[in-house]
């Protein structure tokens, strides 16, 4: 078990935005991390990737505890934040190379020119991020965080604002990468779940509401599609 | 920490922050040293700096907060912090980093007015008659008092994620501490103490330096000035909720 998470819980003022969410995972097994709007999915991104500290519970990446390691914890870890911030005045080699220098990466011009083949910024390279289209931007943010081959990769809703064909590129980036690392990612597009997903944990108001694999959670919840378990699920609390 | 001073450096030169500034510092500080006839040397007659060294604080005052405004304001808006806050870095990399990250472009901004005293060494009735101690206490003493500027600067860029606010409150912050001490230490009925209110401000400091005499006193008080809101900068940045 690479990510170990026990009863985390974060309170903003009166509002609890994640109440007490325990679950694992694993390598090799994608997992989509489902919920709607405002349920705490970000959140408890956050506080795996040691941004912001939880209010009360404890979870370990790779081993290491998020209060009393955090820098192991952070090297360990790919994060791709919602809304994939970045260097904007940078160019994309530079924001590459700034990242591969916190890392310490050993061969980084070879390590760069992997990741940028790997993610197909090839014939952008030599450009502005700011110059760049939304669907190569996100490649970008998807170079950064696996620029240091973390056992680890957190994507926070990787491939919203895409067209389908950059969807497509980027579901399949993942899906290679989850067969050697442990992959948590989350998105509102359903059909992506069922493409790539092996499990699935959907979170509502805070609280976890399903956690299994997916191929169980569509037995237990009778047939239909992950759509109408998601609303089922997430309406009735 | 050199990997956040490489990349906002990066960021100065690529978009324009420090072409610009540096070249507005130096046309400024042309301007009152050869053209406006109130403090040009060629008016005044003497081979001697003091009008440059009188006006750059005051230069500084609003061109260090224009540098320092964006430096982590920018950052936590774009949510590019993120981006730092969850690498392997701690708090203080990012602070420091950042501080002289921006002080290098103080640096950067100060060096080419070097050529000021060159010309004033051979413009003098006899080549060299200028009062080398004085002006070199005087760029130790501006860079000191860079160094201050920029820490407020920093300071102020993390309490605020708008950069006009932090700008705003920057230049309050800078003018506060460099002359308003010294005038609240004026008023009438804090004159017992007057020469200590007097002594927190920065401008006696910079003053006492600018002589020519580097007192540890004064290298000390700007040491501590400077770490102080950085260790500000990195509380605020270690309580973060945003």
């Amino acid at each position: 078990m690479s990510i170990v998470v026990n009863k985390i819980s974060k309170v903003y003022g009166q509002q609890k935005a994640v109440d007490e969410i325990s679950f694992s995972a694993s390598p090799g097994k994608i997992l989509g991390f489902l919920g709607p709007n405002g349920a705490g999915k970000s959140t408890t991104m956050k506080i795996i990737t040691c941004f912001i500290p939880q209010t009360s519970g404890s979870a370990s990446v790779c081993g290491f505890d998020l209060m009393e390691n955090p820098m192991e914890v952070r090297r360990n870890i790919g994060y791709l934040p919602e809304h994939n911030p970045l260097y904007l005045d940078l160019y994309v080699k530079e924001a590459l190379g700034f990242m591969a220098d916190i890392y310490q990466i050993p061969k980084k011009h070879k390590r760069i020119a992997e990741v940028i083949e790997l993610t197909g910024l090839g014939d952008e390279q030599h450009k502005k991020i700011a110059a760049l289209s939304k669907g190569y931007r996100q490649r970008v943010g998807l170079a950064q965080a696996i620029l240091h081959d973390p056992k680890v990769l957190i994507l926070d809703e990787p491939t919203t604002g895409l067209d389908p064909n950059q969807i497509i590129g980027i579901r399949n980036l993942i899906k290679d990468l989850g067969k050697t690392k442990t992959v948590i990612f989350s998105t509102h597009i359903m059909q992506e779940v069922e493409a790539i997903c092996e499990q699935v944990i959907i979170i509502d108001k805070g609280k976890i509401v399903a956690d299994d694999d997916l191929k169980e959670l569509k037995n237990k919840n009778g047939q239909g599609s992950l759509e109408e378990i998601f609303i089922r699920l997430t309406h009735m609390s | 920490m050199l990997t956040i001073l490489k990349k906002d450096l990066a960021d100065f030169f690529n978009s324009l922050v420090a072409y610009i500034t540096i070249g507005i510092f130096l046309l400024v500080t042309g301007l009152f040293l050869w053209v406006f006839p109130e403090s040009s040397i060629l008016d005044y007659g003497y081979a001697g700096l003091d009008s440059l060294f009188n006006v750059v604080p005051y230069i500084f005052m609003f061109l260090i907060p224009a540098i320092t405004m964006r430096s982590i304001a920018e950052e936590r808006k774009e949510g590019t912090f993120e981006l730092l806050a969850t690498r392997p870095l701690t708090d203080w990399q990012i602070v420091i980093g950042k501080f002289l990250a921006c002080l290098s472009i103080v640096l950067l901004a100060l060096i080419p007015t070097l050529i000021y005293y060159i010309t004033v060494y051979q413009l003098g009735v006899s080549p060299g008659n200028i009062d080398s101690g004085a002006v070199i206490g005087s760029y130790i003493g501006l860079l000191l008092l860079g160094g201050a500027f920029t820490s407020l600067g920093i300071f102020s860029s993390a309490i605020s994620k708008n950069q006009i606010i932090s700008f705003a409150i920057a230049v309050f912050l800078c003018f506060f501490a460099f002359s308003g001490f010294e005038s609240i230490s004026q008023l009438l009925s804090l004159q017992n103490i007057g020469s200590y209110i007097t002594g927190l401000g920065i401008n006696q400091h910079y003053q006492s330096i600018s002589r020519g005499v580097l007192d540890t006193r004064d290298l000390l008080y700007f040491l501590s000035f400077i770490s102080l809101f950085l260790l500000f900068t990195h509380i605020i940045l270690r309580a973060r909720k945003w």
